[in-house]
């Protein structure tokens, strides 16, 4: 497909995503006008503020006026990337947001291609010999990760290996004397890393190994894969070269449509490890009840969720090519 | 043509084969059985605990697994094995619960959309579309932070948002069941919608629905304990969520704080999730070659 259809094809996949946005601050807006008690302590997030500010916030937010004019304010200000102002971090929410955003996609990102990669593999392996010892071994294996709650994972992982053997560090990104620059940044750093990526892969990797198993399966059965073998393939590039890249097509589906779960993972993974990104965030936000930071934060990653499947949308119609762009 | 004696035979022979097919699975039997007793636990679970959950004089702080506290103490010298019990009372209470508001809401909603079709199917497919876009965990955290961390909150959080799947599903076997000739028959014989929903169609839309009700109730549970460990869940009730959370504070020095809880949690969805898979593996026809 050429260059300019494909990217037709994003725009209006985009604009397409538009109203859902919409809805999600619609929902937000109702959510800060139904909590009990006045929008102003939901708008402050419970702190002590001074009559002045109050009054401000009134006349910001046109708390006095009727409740359509207000959504109108609101979605405005939501346009112009305006979440609120956290009191408790003096600092506008958006900010916040933007500025805990790094740690926690390096954090999904690394999981992400490390849970991905393995899980296919595993689940090419295993569709090899269905129902074989070593099949349902890593399927048995595959189902218990997939039932444990992965902040607990996350805890057991730090008893033993940080608590106990004190391979990798308890908690936080860098270390306290932490140096500037250069490789040993970047060791330090990847120290950090490596518990919490390891702990939020698991149900991702499990999740992907199911799925890539049932649908190496299916494919193996089918007649063009026959085929290759009468052609007098050998069974490894029957898999790789055939099977594969049609099996792989619901993986990526699969990593849109779970973004939301991802990253509700990637909030209790960085709470275990008090890892600084967008998750531990929230949970600062909720035991504070800071209110504007915990509807900001809402927003944010609900807009990260439509985003994803849009993206989805999209590498899908670029690694198959039987979409078409209409 | 005798389309109607054929499919009553296959249907008088579907149960007995079921169960034969689910047997025949030794893993789903075995979680059928940790279900079970885990279900008999939870339910006798105040009766049997040697001590009170809440007693902080029950034992010494922090005491290793050991005689008369099993599962050890935590750091307000509380049994864990007996907090552990209620705990799991609770995670069980929650995924049932909000599966069964879940699996009826998304009954409801997908026969709807799938009997009338039309524009009631636009418009409640448009819905459930928004809803399955929202990040569910966190519309929960929202909802119950806003609206109080009581059990009753916490259940209807969660179902709320656990609903759209089903509802998909159901929709899905509606449209093909809708225009099958058993239906078309009833209808001829002058059926109305709701015999036609409730008694001609929905019998035969139930596998996938009991398969994703199954594996709702597990996702419900692990919903719950992230909840409770986040410091959203409720405060009067014992949850293993919120156990683990605590433990954490007193991680380095009591190990087993912190390992009995989520081994309960982790078996009980294990053994859920076991179930669903068999009875997966029951109603998928490609299975039953094996």
């Amino acid at each position: 497909m050429t260059g300019t259809r494909l990217l037709l094809y994003a725009l209006r996949r985009l604009l397409q995503a538009v109203p859902m946005i919409v809805i999600i601050l619609i929902v937000n807006f109702f959510l800060i006008h139904s909590a009990p008690g006045d929008p102003v302590d939901v708008l402050t997030g419970s702190m002590e503020t001074s009559e002045e500010y109050i009054a401000e916030l009134r006349a910001e937010f046109g708390l006095d006026k009727p409740l359509v004019q207000q959504l109108g304010i609101y979605l405005w200000k939501a346009a112009h990337f305006d979440l609120g102002y956290s009191m408790r971090y003096r600092q506008d929410v958006t900010g916040l947001i933007l500025s805990r955003l790094p740690a926690t996609l390096l954090l999904m990102g690394t999981a992400l291609v490390f849970s991905s990669f393995l899980g296919i593999m595993l689940g090419v392996f295993a569709a090899r010999r269905p129902y074989s010892l070593s099949d349902n071994a890593v399927t048995f294996i595959a189902l218990a990760g997939y039932s444990m709650p992965v902040f607990w994972l996350g805890q057991i992982l730090l008893l033993i290996f940080a608590v106990q053997l004190q391979w990798f560090p308890v908690q936080g990104m860098f270390s306290l004397r932490v140096p500037s620059h250069g490789w040993a940044r970047f060791a330090d750093l990847m120290h950090h890393l490596a518990l919490p990526a390891i702990t939020y892969s698991v149900y991702h990797l499990t999740l992907i190994y199911r799925l890539t198993r049932v649908k190496m399966q299916e494919t193996l059965t089918l007649d063009f894969c026959t085929t290759a073998r009468a052609k007098g393939l050998s069974e490894a590039s029957v898999v790789r070269r055939h099977a594969l890249p049609n099996a792989m097509l619901p993986v990526v589906t699969v990593i849109g449509l779970n973004f939301g779960f991802m990253l509700a993972g990637s909030v209790l993974t960085e709470t275990v490890f008090a890892w600084p990104g967008t998750g531990r965030l929230l949970y600062e936000a909720i035991n504070a009840r800071d209110y504007p930071v915990l509807l900001g934060l809402f927003t944010f990653l609900s807009l990260m969720v439509i985003l994803a499947n849009v993206l989805t949308d999209i590498i899908y119609a670029l690694i198959d090519p039987r979409v078409t762009y209409s | 043509m005798s389309v109607v004696e054929p499919l009553a035979a296959t249907e008088v022979a579907e149960m007995p084969s079921a169960w034969r097919i689910f047997r025949r699975n030794r893993m789903s039997v075995f979680g059928l059985v940790l279900i079970v007793i885990l279900a008999v636990l939870a339910l006798l679970g105040p009766w049997i605990a040697p001590f009170s959950p809440y007693s902080t004089t029950a034992g010494p702080v922090m005491a290793p697994p050991g005689a008369p506290h099993w599962l050890g103490t935590d750091e307000l010298g509380r049994d864990i094995f007996s907090r552990v019990l209620l705990g799991t009372r609770t995670s069980l209470l929650v995924g049932l619960a909000a599966a069964f508001i879940a699996t009826f809401v998304g009954i409801t909603v997908g026969a709807l959309s799938g009997y009338f079709t039309g524009w009631i199917d636009d418009v409640i497919m448009r819905v459930t579309e928004v809803f399955q876009v929202i990040p569910r965990f966190f519309l929960a955290i929202v909802l119950v932070s806003f609206f109080g961390a009581n059990l009753v909150n916490i259940i209807l959080a969660i179902s709320l948002l656990s609903w759209p799947e089903l509802a998909r599903i159901v929709r899905a076997e509606f449209l093909t069941l809708r225009s099958r000739q058993f239906v078309d028959a009833a209808r001829v014989c002058g059926a109305g919608a709701m015999w036609l929903v409730f008694v001609e169609i929905l019998p035969n839309a139930l596998a996938p629905v009991i398969v994703n009700a199954t594996l709702q109730v597990g996702q419900a549970m692990l919903l719950e304990a992230g909840l409770s460990y986040l410091g959203v869940g409720d405060p009067s009730q014992i949850s293993l969520g919120m156990m683990l959370q605590q433990a954490q504070q007193i991680m380095r020095a009591a190990w087993w704080a912190t390992l009995f809880p989520g081994v309960a949690l982790a078996i009980a969805v294990l053994a859920i999730n076991i179930v669903g898979d068999g009875l997966n593996d029951v109603f998928s026809p490609r299975s039953r070659e094996r």
